[in-house]
C-alpha cells in the first residue's frame, strides 16, 4: 500500500470540521497514542504539530531504550515497551535502526553499587535478564572500557537503541494509513471548552470542533495548560548531548556511568552518542531554552575519557540540546486535566517519554477507545498534586 | 545534474533521495535534513546546504525569501575530546 503524501503530515492536510480526539503534539507520544488508537477504533483523529514532527524531544533524544528501572512499574513498562519494539519495524513498514546491544551501568561508588544491586534483584524477579557483572565481565563486553575504579556493573542485553526520527515518522505514516489526519506547521491559539467538548483556534484562522483533546506537547505543554486554568508543576529542563565522527562498529552496549551521569551509545551510523548529568544542574523553567554550551562539552570529555580512554582522540562532530519535561516526582502525568476532564495530559516523562512510547501508546489508546484502564493510570494521575510535595519513586534517571 | 548526482557527500544523498523526501512532504530544509541525513556529516552542510538551496529554489519548492539554513551546531569544524579536556591528544597515545 502506497502511503499518501501527507503521510508524513503537511501544511495542507485538510482537517475535518470536527473530530471525536484532537491530539496536539507530533512527537512520539501524539503519534502514538494516535496510531494505536486509529488501529483499535473508528474514532475521528486529528494530530496538530506546531513546526515539523519530532521537532521538539522526540527528535533530540539519544534513542536508549531499556528495561534496567529502579521501580517495580517502570521496568514492567519498560519490558513490556521493548516487547512491542521489536515488532514495530514490521508494523510500521519503516526501519527503526532498533539494535538490542545491551545497557551497561557501571558503578564507581558504593552509593551507586547499592542502587545496582537492588535494581538487578527487582529486574530478575519480574523477569528482565539483567546480571551484575565483574571488572573481567566488563572487559569481556567493551574491551575499551577502562576498570580503573569500577566496582560493579549491571548488564541487560535485551535492551538497546533506536532511530528516534524514524521512530516518528513510522508512528505518522502508518497512523495516516489509518485515517489519522496530521496537520504539520500549524499552531494551536486557544482551546475553549464548550457545552459539549472544546473548539480549536489554528494560528491559519481554522476553527476545529474536539470532543476529547490530548496535550501531548510535552515541555511545552505548559502556555496550553496554564490558558485552560490547568496548575501543573512540569517545567522543561534543559540537557545537552553530542554525537561524534562516524566509527567502525565496535560498541555493543550503551554504557552509563552512573556515578557521573555519563551515557555513551554507538548508532547504526557509527557515531557515538553521548550526553552527561550537569553538576550544577540543568536550567529549568517555564522559558524553553535549547543552547549549547562549551561547559557541557568539556565537562562530558574529562568523563568520557576517563571512563574510555581510546575516545581521546576522537573528534565532537555536533552537539545540541532537548528538553527534558520534569515532573517533581518523576512520573509522567497523563490523564484527565483537574477541571478540565476532557483535556487530557500525556506529559512530564522526565526524558523517559520515547522508550516509554509504545506502551504508552498502547495503554493509553485503550483507555481513550474503551475506558480500559491499567494500573500505572492511576500512578500517572494528573490531580495527585494537591499542593502535598511527593518523593521521587525512581532513582535510575540518567543525563 | 542527474537523479544519481550526490548533492550531499558526507552522507551519500542523491538528487533522487531528495526527491523522494520532497515526495513525502517535507518542505523545509530543517526536515529535509532530518529525512535524508544531508548535512549531518564531517562538513556538517557547509558543502551541501548552498546546493540544497539552489536545489530547491530551481525547483520552485521554495523562494530565496522563506528558505532558511538549518541550524548550525557547535564545534565550528571537528574538534577531539581530548581538546576539549584541555589535554594534548599527542600525549595520550
Amino acid at each position: 500500500m502506497t502511503a499518501p503524501t501527507s503521510a508524513l503530515g503537511s501544511p495542507s492536510t485538510p482537517l475535518p470540521a470536527e473530530v471525536d480526539v484532537a491530539i496536539i503534539g507530533g512527537g512520539v507520544m501524539g503519534l502514538s497514542v494516535a496510531e494505536h488508537l486509529a488501529e483499535i477504533s473508528s474514532l475521528r483523529i486529528a494530530v496538530i504539530e506546531r513546526s515539523y514532527l519530532a521537532s521538539g524531544a522526540s527528535g533530540r533524544n539519544g534513542g536508549g531504550v531499556r528495561m534496567q528501572w529502579g521501580d517495580p512499574e517502570n521496568i514492567a513498562l519498560m519490558i513490556e515497551s521493548i516487547q512491542i519494539f521489536g515488532t514495530l519495524a514490521q508494523k510500521l513498514g519503516i526501519n527503526t535502526w532498533f539494535r538490542q546491544g545491551g545497557y551497561l551501568f557501571v558503578a564507581r561508588n558504593s552509593a551507586s553499587e547499592a542502587a545496582l544491586v537492588r535494581s538487578v534483584e527487582l529486574q530478575r524477579q519480574l523477569g528482565a535478564p539483567t546480571k551484575v557483572v565483574d571488572a573481567r565481565g566488563i572487559r569481556q563486553l567493551v574491551p575499551e572500557l577502562s576498570t580503573e575504579g569500577v566496582w560493579m556493573a549491571a548488564h541487560n542485553p535485551r535492551d538497546g537503541v533506536v532511530f528516534p526520527w524514524a521512530l516518528v515518522w513510522g508512528y505518522a505514516q502508518q497512523a495516516a494509513r489509518h485515517g489519522v489526519a496530521i496537520r504539520t506547521h500549524t499552531n494551536v491559539t486557544r482551546a475553549t471548552p464548550r457545552e459539549r467538548g472544546f473548539e480549536l483556534e489554528l494560528g491559519t484562522g481554522e476553527k476545529l470542533r474536539a470532543a476529547r483533546i490530548v496535550n501531548a506537547t510535552g515541555a511545552w505543554s505548559g502556555v496550553l495548560n496554564r490558558s485552560l486554568g490547568i496548575d501543573l508543576p512540569n517545567r522543561a529542563e534543559r540537557h545537552e548531548i553530542l554525537s561524534s565522527e562516524p566509527l567502525k562498529p565496535f560498541l555493543d552496549p550503551l554504557v552509563v556511568d552512573l556515578t557521573v551521569g555519563l551515557y555513551v551509545s554507538q548508532s547504526t551510523r557509527g557515531e557515538l552518542v553521548t550526553g552527561i548529568t550537569m553538576p550544577g544542574g540543568h536550567g529549568r523553567g517555564t522559558d524553553i531554552d535549547l543552547g549549547q554550551s562549551l561547559a557541557f562539552l568539556r565537562h562530558l570529555s574529562r568523563a568520557l575519557i576517563r571512563l574510555m580512554p581510546v575516545c581521546a582522540a576522537l573528534k565532537v562532530l555536533r552537539q545540541w540540546s532537548g528538553p527534558y519535561d520534569v515532573s517533581p516526582d518523576g512520573d509522567a502525568i497523563v490523564g484527565p486535566s483537574p477541571g478540565v476532564p476532557g483535556f487530557i495530559q500525556l506529559c512530564g516523562f522526565t526524558g523517559h517519554g520515547f522508550m516509554m512510547a509504545p506502551a504508552v501508546g498502547r495503554i493509553v489508546a485503550r483507555w481513550l477507545a474503551r475506558n480500559e484502564t491499567h494500573p500505572i493510570l492511576a500512578r500517572w494521575n494528573p490531580s495527585r498534586f494537591r499542593g502535598e510535595t511527593l518523593a521521587r519513586r525512581e532513582n535510575l534517571i540518567i543525563g | 545534474m542527474n537523479r544519481r548526482t550526490f548533492l550531499c557527500r558526507c552522507e551519500d544523498v542523491t538528487v533522487a533521495e531528495l526527491e523522494a523526501a520532497v515526495g513525502k512532504g517535507m518542505l523545509t530544509v530543517e526536515e529535509i535534513k532530518r529525512y535524508t541525513g544531508l548535512g549531518t556529516g564531517p562538513c556538517q552542510g557547509k558543502e551541501c546546504l548552498a546546493t540544497l538551496a539552489r536545489w530547491l529554489l530551481q525547483r520552485g519548492l521554495a523562494t530565496s525569501d522563506g528558505l532558511e539554513p538549518f541550524t548550525a551546531r557547535p564545534p565550528a569544524e571537528p574538534i577531539t575530546f581530548a581538546a576539549l579536556a584541555g589535554q594534548d591528544p599527542e600525549e595520550l597515545s
